[in-house]
This record gives C-alpha cells, sequence and structure tokens, in this order.
C-alpha cells in the first residue's frame, strides 16, 4: 500500500533547520505523530481519548474567562454567576460551555476506561498509563467538586456539606480534618475561597502535568487496539509495525471526524438544553445558598451518583465512607485482578464478557439510584448492586482465571 | 496523469478545504470570548452620563468629577483667562483644534467649549493619562498664560486645553461629549444629538 | 459506508444516552401544566404589565435590566418608562422591589425573594399552580394558604381577579392512627373581575414573563444553535471526505 507521508516531520532546511538545532521540534513532531504508529483497526472506542483532550481545552479555555468576571465571595459568587450569564456579553455562551463541558468531561471519561476495560489496555505493559489514567481522574472528581461549590447555590452548598462531612467519618483525625478542608467550623466564604484557589490553579495544574505524563507513557509503549495484539511485534523491513499507520495524518484525520461528531452533540445540550433536565445544572442551584435551609431533595451531580449510591447503601459512616473511597479506588488494581491471558474481550469467554455486561448494567443503576431520594426501597436495591460493584472486582483474579480464552490470531483483525 | 496525481490533488483540495472551514470556524467561535471583553452591561449602566451642578461655580474656579471613572475638570473661566487665551501657532501645536478625535465637533472652536465661559475637559494627559495639575497663576515673564501642567512627564496645556509645543504631550486634552441640560446643570457623557 | 452507518448508530445511541434524563427527569408532584409560551411576545408584554403591576411591590428582580426587557419584548424607551418603570428612572437598572426588603421580612416573616431565577429554581409549573393555589384559611394570618407551599407567608395578591376559593380535602384514619389528606378539589365562594378563564390567561402570561426573566437569552441562544449545527454538518462532510481519502490505500 501506498503511505501518505505527511508535510510536517520531514527534513527541513532554512528556519525549521534554524528550530531544530535548537529545540527538537522535527523530531519531537515525528516521534509522537507523523511516526507513530497506531493500530489501523481503531474503532470507535478509540476516539474518546482525543475527545477528553478537546473537553479538557474547552475547559481550561472558558474557564480563563469566567475567571474574568467571577467573583470568590459568599456575598458575591451567586450574583456574579447571574452577571456572566446576563450582563457579560457571550457570558451565558461560555459559561453553558463551561458547565456542559464538566458533564461531558465525565461522559468521556467513563467511556474511555471502559473503553480499557474492553480490550485489557491496562495490561502488561501498560499498567502505568492505567495508573496515571486513574489518578488524572482522582484529580477531575476533585476539580469538578471543587467548581460546583463556586456558583453558591443551594446545591453547590449543600453538596459540598455532604460531601465534606464525609471526610468526618475517618478515625481520631475525622473532625480535625474536615476543619483544615473547610478553614472554618461551617462552609463559608473561607470555603469557597480556597476552593476556586484550587479550582483555577492547584487541580487544572495538576491535571495537564498528569495528562502529559498520560501520553508520554502512552507513546512509549504504543496503543493497545481493539485485538490486544503488539503491533510492534510485526514489524516490516523498514521498521514500520505492519498493522500500524502513521498517527499523523492518519489518526488525526480521523479524530477529526470524531471530534466534529462530538461538537454537534456538545453544542446540541449548550443550545438546547444547557441544563439537561436538571442533571447537568440542578434546578435548586438557581437559588442562592441558605444556610438554613436544606433542599428536599439533595443529590451530587449524576457523575459522582453511582458512588453516592453505594455511600448511601452503607447503615454506618465509617464503613460508608471506607466503600465509598474503595468503589472509586478498585479500578486502579484492575492490571492486577485480571488474570486472563488476552486482552481484548474478542478473545474472551462468556464469563468475562457476562462479568462485564453486568458490571456495565450496576454501574448505571447505582448511577440512578444516586439521584433518588434514600426510600427504603432503593436503599435495598442499592445495596444488592453494591455488592455486585465489589464482587466484579474482588472475584476477577479467579473467574478470570477460569475463563476459556479463544486463540488471539497475529495480525490485527481489519475490513477495509 | 496517474492515479496516484489524482489522487494527490484530490488529497491536497480537501486538506486545504478542511482547514480553511476549521480556522473559519475557530474564528468565528473566538468572536464571543473577545465580546465577551467588551464592557458589559453593568460597566456600561456605572458609565452613564453624570451630571455636574454648576450653580456655585465661581469664575476661575475648577471642579473635579468622575465620568466613567475618568477624571473630568469643569472649569468656569474668568473675563481674564479667556482673554489670555492665545491661538498663536507659534507656541501651540493644535490651536484650532483641527485634531478630530479630542472634541466633538462643537467645541471645535477658539475656547474648545460650548459656552465660552466653561470649559469641559478630561483631565488625562495625552501622553500617558497622568492627571494633569492645575496652574492657573499668570507669569508673563515665562510666558506662561495659565493652564495645566502634567507632573509626570512635563506637558504643559493651555486655558482650552490645547498643548504647547516642544512636550512630549502630542494632542490636546480630550473634550468629553457633554451638554447644558440646564444653565446650572452641566451632564457630562451625553451629546445634544442623543436622546 | 457501511463503518459510517456504525458511526451514526453510535453517535445517535450517545445523543439518546445524554438527552434520555431531560424526558425522565420532570416527574414528581402533581401540578397541571403552565403550558407557556415563550415566543409570544404579546404574551410576555402583558405578563410584564402584570409583574409590574402586581409583584414588583415585594418582589426585586434584580438580575434583570429594564433594558434587556425592553429589547427583547420590543418595547420603545418610552413604553418602558412609562408602562413598566415604576421603581426605576433609568432603563439600565434592574428591578428592585419597591418595599425595602428588611421592612418586609419584618411583616410577613420572611423576605420576599427575588424572582429573576424562580422559574428557573422552581419550574413555571410551580409557580402557575402556587398563583392559582390560594384558599380561605381562617387561622393563616394572611387568611389564606396555598395548595402548593403550605403555610407560605405570601397573601393572594390576585384576589381580586381571582375572588375566593375554599379547599376541599378528604381526611382518612389510617389503621396505625395517622392521618392521610387528600386534595379534593376547590370551591369558588366570591368572584373576581375576572372570570376563570381570563384569569388563568393572566396567570399563563405572568408566569410566561418570569420564565423569560429567569433566562432573557434562551430564544437567541435556540436559534443560534441551529446556525452552529449547520455548520458543523458541513465541516463534517468535508472532513469524512479527506479522512476517506487518506484512508483509501489502507489495506
Amino acid at each position: 500500500m501506498a503511505r501518505i507521508e505527511a508535510e510536517v516531520g520531514k527534513p527541513q532546511g532554512g528556519f525549521m533547520k534554524w528550530i531544530d538545532d535548537r529545540f527538537p521540534f522535527t523530531s519531537t513532531m515525528k516521534y509522537h505523530a507523523t511516526e507513530y504508529y497506531a493500530s489501523k483497526n481503531f474503532n470507535v472506542w478509540y476516539v474518546f481519548g482525543v475527545l477528553a483532550f478537546v473537553v479538557l481545552f474547552i475547559q481550561l479555555f472558558t474557564g480563563i474567562f469566567l475567571t474574568m468576571n467571577y467573583k470568590p465571595s459568599a456575598a458575591e459568587a451567586f450574583a456574579s454567576v447571574e452577571y456572566i450569564m446576563r450582563d457579560v456579553e457571550w457570558g451565558w455562551l461560555i459559561r453553558y460551555m463551561h458547565s456542559t463541558g464538566a458533564s461531558f468531561f465525565f461522559i468521556i471519561v467513563y467511556l474511555h476506561m471502559f473503553r480499557a476495560m474492553l480490550y485489557g489496555s491496562y495490561k502488561k505493559p501498560r499498567e502505568l498509563i492505567w495508573i496515571i489514567g486513574m489518578l488524572i481522574f482522582l484529580v477531575l472528581m476533585a476539580e469538578a467538586f471543587a467548581g460546583y461549590l463556586l456558583p453558591w447555590g443551594q446545591m453547590s452548598y449543600w453538596g459540598a456539606q455532604v460531601i465534606i462531612s464525609l471526610f468526618g467519618a475517618i478515625p481520631w483525625v475525622g473532625d480535625a480534618l474536615v476543619e483544615i478542608i473547610r478553614g472554618d467550623y461551617s462552609i463559608s466564604d473561607i470555603t469557597l475561597n480556597r476552593f476556586f484557589a484550587l479550582h483555577v490553579i492547584a487541580l487544572p495544574l495538576a491535571l495537564i502535568g498528569l495528562v502529559f505524563v498520560h501520553i508520554v507513557a502512552l507513546h512509549e509503549v504504543g496503543s493497545n487496539n481493539p485485538d490486544g495484539i503488539e503491533i510492534k511485534n510485526n514489524k516490516g523491513p523498514d521498521g514500520v509495525p505492519l498493522d500500524g499507520v502513521a498517527f499523523h495524518p492518519y489518526h488525526t484525520s480521523k479524530d477529526l471526524v470524531a471530534i466534529i461528531i462530538f461538537l454537534m452533540i456538545f453544542c446540541s445540550v449548550v443550545f438546547f438544553a444547557p441544563d439537561m433536565g436538571g442533571y447537568f445544572l440542578e434546578h435548586a442551584n438557581f437559588e442562592p445558598a441558605n444556610l438554613t435551609a436544606t433542599p428536599e431533595h439533595i443529590a451530587p451531580v449524576w457523575y459522582f451518583t453511582p458512588f453516592y449510591a453505594i455511600l448511601r447503601a452503607v447503615p454506618d459512616k465509617l464503613w460508608g465512607f471506607i466503600l465509598f473511597g474503595l468503589s472509586v479506588l478498585l479500578p486502579l488494581f484492575l492490571p492486577w485482578l485480571d488474570r486472563s491471558r488476552v486482552k481484548s474481550i474478542r478473545y474472551r469467554g462468556w464469563i468475562y464478557k457476562s462479568a462485564l455486561s453486568t458490571f456495565v448494567v450496576t454501574f448505571l443503576v447505582l448511577g440512578w439510584l444516586g439521584t433518588m431520594p434514600a426510600e427504603p426501597v432503593y436503599v435495598l436495591i442499592a445495596r444488592v448492586f453494591s455488592v455486585i460493584y465489589f464482587a466484579f472486582f474482588i472475584l476477577m483474579p479467579y473467574y478470570t482465571t477460569i475463563d476459556k480464552t479463544k486463540p488471539v490470531p497475529e495480525r490485527v483483525v481489519y475490513h477495509g | 496523469m496517474t492515479e496516484d496525481d489524482l489522487d494527490r490533488n484530490r488529497r491536497h483540495f480537501l486538506t486545504v478545504a478542511t482547514a480553511v472551514t476549521g480556522v473559519a470556524g475557530a474564528g468565528v467561535a473566538a468572536i464571543p470570548f473577545i465580546s465577551s471583553l467588551k464592557p458589559s452591561a453593568r460597566a456600561q449602566a456605572l458609565g452613564a452620563p453624570v451630571e455636574v451642578p454648576i450653580g456655585s461655580l465661581q469664575p476661575g474656579e475648577m471642579l473635579r468629577v468622575l465620568w466613567r471613572g475618568k477624571l473630568v475638570f469643569v472649569l468656569r473661566r474668568s473675563k481674564e483667562m479667556l482673554a489670555n487665551l492665545s491661538d498663536d501657532a507659534g507656541l501651540l501645536r493644535d490651536p484650532n483644534s483641527e485634531e478630530k478625535d479630542q472634541q466633538p465637533d462643537y467645541a471645535a472652536n477658539g475656547t474648545r467649549s460650548l459656552r465660552p465661559e466653561y470649559l469641559v475637559v478630561e483631565g488625562s494627559c495625552t501622553h500617558l493619562g497622568c492627571a494633569p495639575l492645575q496652574d492657573f497663576d499668570v507669569r508673563p515673564a515665562e510666558g506662561w498664560g495659565g493652564g495645566f501642567f502634567c507632573p509626570c512627564h512635563g506637558s504643559k496645556f493651555d486655558l482650552a486645553g490645547r498643548v504647547y509645543k516642544g512636550v512630549p504631550a502630542p494632542t490636546n486634552l480630550r473634550v468629553p461629549p457633554h451638554r447644558f441640560v440646564r444653565d446650572d446643570l452641566i451632564l457630562i457623557g451625553q451629546d445634544t444629538g442623543a436622546a | 459506508m457501511d463503518k459510517f452507518l456504525r458511526y451514526a448508530k453510535v453517535t445517535l445511541l450517545a445523543a439518546f444516552l445524554v438527552t434520555t434524563p431531560v424526558f425522565a427527569a420532570g416527574g414528581g408532584a402533581k401540578l397541571a401544566s403552565a403550558n407557556i409560551d415563550p415566543d409570544n411576545v404579546n404574551s410576555l408584554q402583558r405578563g410584564a404589565a402584570n409583574f409590574m403591576n402586581y409583584c414588583s411591590g415585594c418582589h426585586s428582580a434584580r438580575y434583570v435590566r429594564y433594558k434587556t426587557i425592553g429589547k427583547d419584548l420590543d418595547l420603545s424607551e418610552e413604553m418602558l418608562v412609562n408602562n413598566l418603570m415604576f421603581n426605576a428612572e433609568k432603563t439600565f437598572e434592574t428591578i428592585q422591589a419597591s418595599m425595602p426588603a428588611a421592612d418586609a421580612a419584618r411583616w410577613y416573616g420572611t423576605a420576599p425573594p427575588d424572582l429573576s431565577l424562580m422559574a428557573r429554581a422552581r419550574g413555571a409549573d410551580y409557580i402557575y399552580n402556587f398563583l392559582k393555589g390560594f384558599y380561605v384559611d381562617k387561622e393563616s394570618p394572611t387568611g389564606v394558604d396555598n395548595l402548593v407551599l403550605a403555610g407560605t407567608s405570601m397573601p393572594n395578591v390576585l384576589w381580586e381577579l381571582q375572588g375566593y376559593q375554599t379547599a376541599h380535602f378528604d381526611r382518612h384514619d389510617n389503621a396505625d392512627g395517622s392521618v392521610t389528606t387528600t386534595f379534593e378539589g376547590f370551591e369558588q365562594i366570591a368572584a373576581g373581575t375576572m372570570d376563570s378563564e381570563d384569569f388563568d390567561e393572566f396567570v399563563r402570561d405572568t408566569v410566561n414573563f418570569l420564565a423569560y426573566m429567569a433566562e432573557p437569552v434562551r430564544g437567541f441562544r435556540v436559534d443560534l444553535g441551529k446556525w452552529v449545527i449547520i455548520y458543523l454538518i458541513f465541516f463534517l462532510l468535508i472532513a469524512r471526505m479527506l479522512k476517506k481519502q487518506i484512508w483509501k490505500d489502507v489495506k
């Protein structure tokens, strides 16, 4: 087949040479784009990495503009958000992009993580990529949580109240820790001020750093593919993997299509349903924080609800906190919990396929339960599904060992 | 032409078309972000015209008021002050207020004002924005007929806000849009033209 | 083409997944639909007049500027000043209540809430039912209670228009000693100046205006969104052709 060579990354004279003598521009472009080979049989599950990058950019960019008009004080925060929505020219668009971006960040990251579970992307030699990815996920949760306090609405305030109080469950140090997080005896102007600092400086910096490391680690070992085959094991005489195509222009042109489709969905929400029926922007958050009245029904934003449902299912404060923390952290150990000899779901047996399907259903049901009021019947269902959630991880070393796998082919499966 | 050449041409065309569409989209998407940096509705509301009562202002006295956060001088010139105004093109850079942007048309006259007595100018040196000091003493020995002196870089203006030659400031002090609501009330920030 | 269909399917699925909550939400209380038409400028204009006459005495809408209302509702500056601006002099001012909030808090026990965002916080249906839900209750300090918000300290400011109604409840003693009350219906006991249809229309216009105030940019947002999507479809077509051209020889 005739390979297309991109202009970037070719040896250059003149100005590019002047640059390259002083900065590794051409070699970096080669290493990460024009001569970074990834499997040609990527399917739709492989677009979420680049989409996460796009959303990160949207959040950073719109965030900067919001910061120019937002006031991080209890007295002014709520009004300053409305100021952005009404008085700042186009402020509404910037704010809706940011609030919608927050939810889409999680949609994409969840799908990105699910892709790894589908095709065993966390397995050797990509354990570290997975661990860095999990760290990104944790920082993202903190970032979203800190950001959610900033509008200083009823949900901002009482949601933060509940989650921060959670840390009070830790024996001995709990109460002191809660005071250190809040910087006050209750959530106050001081808390808001420091959450603002975390949201706009500390956590984004950490996020950018981790994303950088995530990509460096990925490009070191190379991308996985839907067959879970190492394409580096089948190289042509020119040293290029036979099943690989260059990231640029092949995957970039493909990713662009995905990005545009994503933007269509994203813009549909921004322009036609920015509230998303109260899931992306909760109704109660259009009322300013009222320290004397909790809203009737408080639920965290949808992306936290699966873990929140687990928390509520436990009738003990300390154990609730422990299991809540475990539910978030358990996926970190997937590279070692999964004992299967094959990576991709394509070559796994019925046991893992059923387990993963059950897990997806469990995650969705828990997410739904987390949005429902804490009525006994819901709590009961939440308990059942919490058990399934943990069983998926804890029993994994066992069921992935006994699962019958199919033989993995030499080359990736690709129908042009 | 071989099939390869055809492919290359088509690819080139599509690459350019995609790039142009993408860049155009990004360019349009940048408009809201740049527009958001303009003064907001609140800034516009706060920057609304200000009323300045001048009923008790005596000849030779000056008021300092703020309009849109900018310092504005309202000076009631005495007969002597008006008499001292020269339009010596040898001394002044723009004695006849020909620089269009520095005053509304109705102030492009010998006294740079709506009514000869009242001078309304922005108290912001046209060099780099410092607030000029008032120096109304006439010192014929120095060739000084009274006016404004900028302490930052030494620019000098006469009692009609006209800049002297040989100083860093390039133009006369700016006259803001204003009008007389009544004989004893000036509205700064709005012309007679506007409603 | 086959692949394109797969893409399309996944996209549709994703779109379905993200839009489902919109329909799944709602739920909850059995409120009658306010049935407002946000594109009906006449209704919004009437609603604005109703709001200024009946609400703005006690309630502010402190994020809303008269100027914005004038622009969005096709009202001239003169009409704004003469018909709507009872508590303001300049069109760029925001809507303040005539009554100082501190006094209001003393008289009513609680300060009347700002109404800028009420329709987004509680929903148009909620306000519609609330405004129609006052019934005579001799024990209440205001002489009325409300079906939607029991114990509200707001008096029925629309009584002249609506007249008076009482509410009938069915009390049912349960086996465990508790009591269940179910609402049976209202009964009109004194006529107001409006018949019930006109009154419904009056409340609907008012709620429509409240919904408008909660997000004045809504109409523009939706209009602009259509153009954005049209652009993206065009961009998608070109980008897909480029992708296919580049991948043409990959076997």
